[in-house]
């Protein structure tokens, strides 16, 4: 198996406000992401394609078509756009890269025709990525809650 | 839809430490022989960068797995505190007993942040320099060396 990977950026503005939460509590957990006029991000988004290449192409899949649905799915919908307010599949979730990784893993997923999504990484900035990935054993962790930095 | 998706955060930190390549087990020769330049007994140093993974699922109220309020703290008492500007040889307890090779790096640092309580940790990678990068996932994987 062959894992094929393709570099798409976007710049996005957010903020972290849970509404069931007090304005001090929303302060305490989301830290300066709790600030309401939001702030933004370059994101850099990976998406891996895992699959065997053609044997008359030698490809896994149509890196142009790949380029283009990435285009579609992701750019068109999120770049220089309010992650709160102008991406519906978001709409009542908090916009933290672990959401919207989901949120991106699931647009792309049942689109792609050509082998199969295997990772998308979201980095919000060169320190902080998230990864999302089918969940083979379903793993579980505890929680706890606190303030992101 | 109904796919149980994995998401994991991968936090990246750095730290700047010495360390010398040099066991007690090997002769003068031997450990020039193994360590090469790195068995220099003066030492050197690097500028570590750390990544640490954590997985589990995300919490709907906060959309997070873990929060780096929890994470970023926990990282810098339990490793960064006591490997930044240190000698490694000399001044972190794992290694009196094991040559602080970034492989033994690894280990010991996946081990310092297993206990973190805000989500399972996945897997630690350590980049000794730009070109050399080694990661520990736990007892039941094996420390692999690679390129970044």
């Amino acid at each position: 198996m062959i894992r094929v990977t393709r570099k798409v950026e976007f710049s996005a503005a957010h903020f972290y406000h849970n509404p069931d939460f007090s304005p001090e509590e929303n302060r305490r957990i989301f830290g300066k992401c709790s600030n309401l006029r939001g702030h933004g991000h370059n994101y850099i988004v990976e998406v891996t394609i895992a699959g065997e290449p053609d044997p008359a192409t030698g490809m896994v899949l149509d890196l142009v078509e790949l380029k283009e649905l990435l285009q579609r799915e992701i750019v068109d919908r999120m770049d220089h756009r309010h992650l709160n307010y102008e991406v519906p599949e978001l709409a009542g979730k908090i916009p933290t890269c672990e959401n919207i990784v989901a949120v991106i893993w699931r647009l792309l997923e049942p689109k792609i025709r050509q082998g199969k999504l295997d990772r998308v990484r979201l980095y919000e900035s060169p320190d902080l990525f998230a990864e999302c990935a089918a969940d083979s054993n379903g793993a579980r962790a505890p929680r706890k809650e606190g303030k992101r930095a | 839809m109904s796919e149980r998706l994995k998401i994991s955060l991968t936090r990246r930190y750095s730290f700047a430490a010495l360390h010398s390549l040099r066991s007690p087990r090997f002769s003068e020769e031997e450990n020039l022989r193994l360590y090469g330049k790195c068995a220099n007994p003066h030492g050197h140093g690097h500028n570590y960068v750390l990544e640490v993974t954590v997985a589990g699922p995300v919490d709907p109220a906060t959309g997070m797995v873990a929060n780096l309020g929890d994470l970023d703290p926990f990282v810098g008492r339990e490793v960064l505190e006591a490997f930044d500007h240190k000698n490694l040889n000399e001044e972190v307890a794992e290694f009196r007993q094991c040559v602080p090779t970034t492989e033994n790096l690894c280990r010991a640092i996946y081990h310092r942040l297993r206990a973190f309580p805000g989500a399972r940790l996945e897997r630690v990678r350590v980049e000794e320099t730009s070109k050399n990068s080694f990661e520990f996932a736990g007892e039941s994987g094996e420390a692999v060396q690679g390129a970044p």
